[in-house]
């Protein structure tokens, strides 16, 4: 399934969590427990050490997830062994991209003198191809430099969503939909990630920018209730994104020291909230003028 | 340059998309107040530099250091900028800026402490409120530092997560400036980060190399043979290099922190050095293609220098382009010969250097000292050489006892005399 496929059905509910936190196993459980929680397309963070766009609450859970031994070579065993069938989003920083597969072990071997051959992101869009990722979220990188990752993922078929700010405007906004595929990721307010008592009133006026442009609008950033997800979509989004709030409750499970059944029944249950508001804020749209 | 910042590859503009408008604003505000002067900026920046700031440093012949090396050694005094580093050059520059820009709220990031110190002296000045992002563990070893941008009544923001250094606060910086980029400039601190950060601070601080160059002229007739200047992120030795680049017959050296070793431990993602010219690879870091200290996978590793203005795992992207090209040779100096330096160039020339500055003179020591082999790089160096005292030692003194004590520097005071204590 296209990841716009998972839009044709009402409105998406997108969660995420960072792939191996806080262990490999029990990330597994998790990530599955999101799909029966009502997940339609579930993005997988791929941890990178400078989260720079993360909030304490993702930033702790990459480091767990890295000193737990997540790399990209393991992150994509862990797609390979999940047994979910939504489309997976790959969500990292673009070093961990350009680099993969650059210089092979001999070459690093003979190579004392710092020079390296770059590959640029092929290799790294091949690799996902091949275990069944079908898009990418990557959040330093914005249009302007996305050209090698876009003409790579449209070799393989892979979607490259970008994330839209509520600083994004005019010329910027339509290079960024130039090049966009699969979901246009609505940051919901400025800032890092992180959950929220209240959505933002930013929301509204960046899905009336969006309006003109045909591809789906999943609004992120801040969304930590069914309340929240309700909102958001009667608001005109497609779909609604859920990072940390998922991910609060990993962390607390890992300090707690609670099973993985426990954390993952608690995710379920969360999930199935989200889903449910957005499903709850779609009745109260008005009808969508292409989608009926 | 181009004009989207690259330089060949490096360079470029890797942020979240919430900056790139700022980046878009700054970009526009470098290109019509720096480049093209519009409101007599930059005569409004020289002035200060002077009167505020000065400036001009002089550039002073280091009578004892020429007799040791058999040849003619010049200082670019940088550490006799007010705020004893040549990081003012930048600071006031951005502040300044920021201040024709509109903007009412400035922060910055730090390491060593220098650049948070003149990023706060020129807030003060300006009258601009100030927070700064400062590793715990660099606050724990430049504590005279805190206390004097909490002097000019700056914020210091302590950041806890990771290892606590200047690669920490980078991160923890750029967050604020995604959450509050509507009124806030980010004054960063090196020629690092996203275009136009590299080109507008090499701007800001080639006043170091436009002196040095007029000086030399007036005082030898002549360009120096060689620029020597210690390189972390690269502020001063873009600065000390800018205006010779195109002086094929001075010779440029950017002389890296070395570390405890060159060795790399990939399995603790340690790089017991920061040397990213002499042993990184291509990678992007805090919005730039660069030199980075990174393990095989993209990780960025952790670095590690005596001297923590120069612990940073990244470099500028045009500095790692002129190493490719070979316009400017990269050497190091390891941990001892570097604070071995900072204790001759004290006794020698009654000058404490920041013992950033002090890998550039552990260099010379290193190739053209008495105990140094003959060597092509010796010759290469030539009759006159300028170093750059990056910065005045004074804020080093605690880490330099600490680290005296802890090695065997046998040109140091009698440590078991010295009644300070640890």
């Amino acid at each position: 399934m296209s990841l716009e496929d998972a839009f044709a059905d009402g409105p998406a509910f997108i969660p995420y969590l960072a792939a191996g936190d806080p262990d490999y196993e029990s990330s597994l459980e998790y990530v599955e427990a999101l799909e029966r929680g009502g997940a339609d397309i579930i993005e997988l963070g791929l941890p990178f050490s400078e989260p720079i766009a993360e909030g304490p609450t993702i930033q702790n859970a990459v480091v767990r997830s890295l000193e737990g031994g997540m790399t990209p070579t393991r992150f994509f065993e862990f797609v390979e062994d999940l047994d979910v069938s939504v489309p997976l989003v790959c969500m990292t920083y673009y070093n961990l991209i350009y680099r993969y597969g650059d210089e092979s072990e001999a070459q690093r071997a003979s190579n004392t003198s710092g020079e390296t051959v770059s590959n640029g992101p092929r290799p790294f869009v091949e690799k996902a191809a091949e275990v069944g990722i079908e898009g990418f979220v990557v959040p330093d990188l914005p249009a302007e430099e996305a050209g090698p990752l876009r003409e790579a993922c449209d070799e393989f078929g892979l979607d490259l969503v970008f994330i839209v700010a509520p600083t994004t405007r005019g010329e910027r906004l339509d290079r960024m939909m130039e090049q966009v595929s699969g979901y246009v990721y609505v940051q919901a307010r400025l800032g890092t990630t992180g959950a929220q008592s209240s959505v933002s009133d930013q929301t509204g006026s960046s899905l009336e920018r969006l309006a003109d442009y045909d591809v789906p609008k999943a609004v992120g950033f801040g969304i930590s209730s069914g309340d929240h997800a309700e909102r958001i979509v009667a608001s005109g989004a497609d779909g609604i994104i859920v990072g940390s709030a998922l991910v609060d409750i990993v962390a607390e499970g890992h300090e707690n020291g609670d099973d993985a059944e426990t954390v993952a029944d608690r995710l379920e249950t969360l999930a199935r909230e989200l889903k449910d508001g957005a499903v709850a804020g779609a009745s109260q749209r008005p009808p969508h003028p292409e989608r009926t | 340059m181009s004009a989207d910042g690259k330089f060949g590859d490096y360079g470029g503009q890797y942020v979240p998309e919430a900056l790139m408008p700022a980046i878009e604003e700054l970009t526009d505000a470098y290109e019509r107040y720096v480049l093209d002067n519009e409101d007599g900026f930059m005569d409004d920046f020289r002035a200060r530099l002077r009167d505020f700031g000065g400036r001009p440093t002089p550039l002073q012949r280091a009578d004892r250091l020429s007799e040791r090396y058999d040849r003619e050694v010049y200082l670019k005094r940088e550490d006799l900028l007010h705020g004893g580093a040549h990081k003012l050059n930048n600071a006031l520059g951005q502040v300044l800026l920021a201040k024709y820009m509109g903007k009412e709220r400035i922060i910055a990031e730090t390491g060593a402490g220098q650049h948070g110190t003149a990023t706060a002296m020129a807030c003060a000045h300006l009258d601009m409120p100030c927070e700064i992002y400062m590793g715990e563990r660099d606050i724990n070893r430049q504590r005279p530092n805190v206390f004097r941008m909490k002097l000019n009544g700056s914020e210091v923001n302590p950041v806890t997560v990771g290892r606590g250094t200047l690669k920490e606060a980078i991160s923890e910086t750029m967050r604020d400036w995604a959450t509050n980029v509507e009124d806030t400039h980010y004054v960063i601190g090196s020629v690092v980060g996203p275009h136009p950060f590299p080109s507008m601070v090499r701007d800001f601080q080639s006043v170091i190399s436009e002196e040095a160059r007029t000086q030399a002229r007036e005082k030898l007739g002549r360009l120096p043979d060689a620029v020597v200047a210690c390189a972390g992120g690269g502020s001063n030795t873009m600065g000390a290099f800018a205006e010779f680049v195109d002086d094929e017959e001075t010779a440029l050296y950017a002389v890296e922190a070395g570390g405890s070793t060159l060795e790399v431990d990939e399995e603790a993602g340690v790089a017991p050095n920061s040397a990213s010219l002499t042993t990184g690879t291509e990678g992007i870091l805090h919005g730039a293609r660069t030199r980075l200290l990174q393990d095989r996978d993209g990780q960025i590793m952790e670095s590690h220098s005596v001297s923590s203005g120069l612990d940073y795992a990244g470099v500028g992207p045009e500095l790692a382009y002129l190493v490719d090209t070979g316009r400017v040779t990269a050497v190091n100096v390891d941990d001892d010969e570097a604070l071995t330096a900072f204790h001759r160039l004290s006794q020698m020339e009654g000058i404490i250097p920041a013992l950033e500055s002090a890998h550039a003179f552990g260099y010379l020591e290193s190739v053209v000292g008495p105990d140094a082999p003959d060597s092509e790089e010796a010759d290469d160096l030539g009759e006159y050489v300028v170093v750059n005292v990056s910065g005045r030692g004074d804020k080093d003194l605690e880490s330099a006892i600490e680290e005296t004590y802890e090695r065997d520097i046998d040109i140091a005071p009698n440590m078991d005399e010295f009644t300070g204590g640890l």
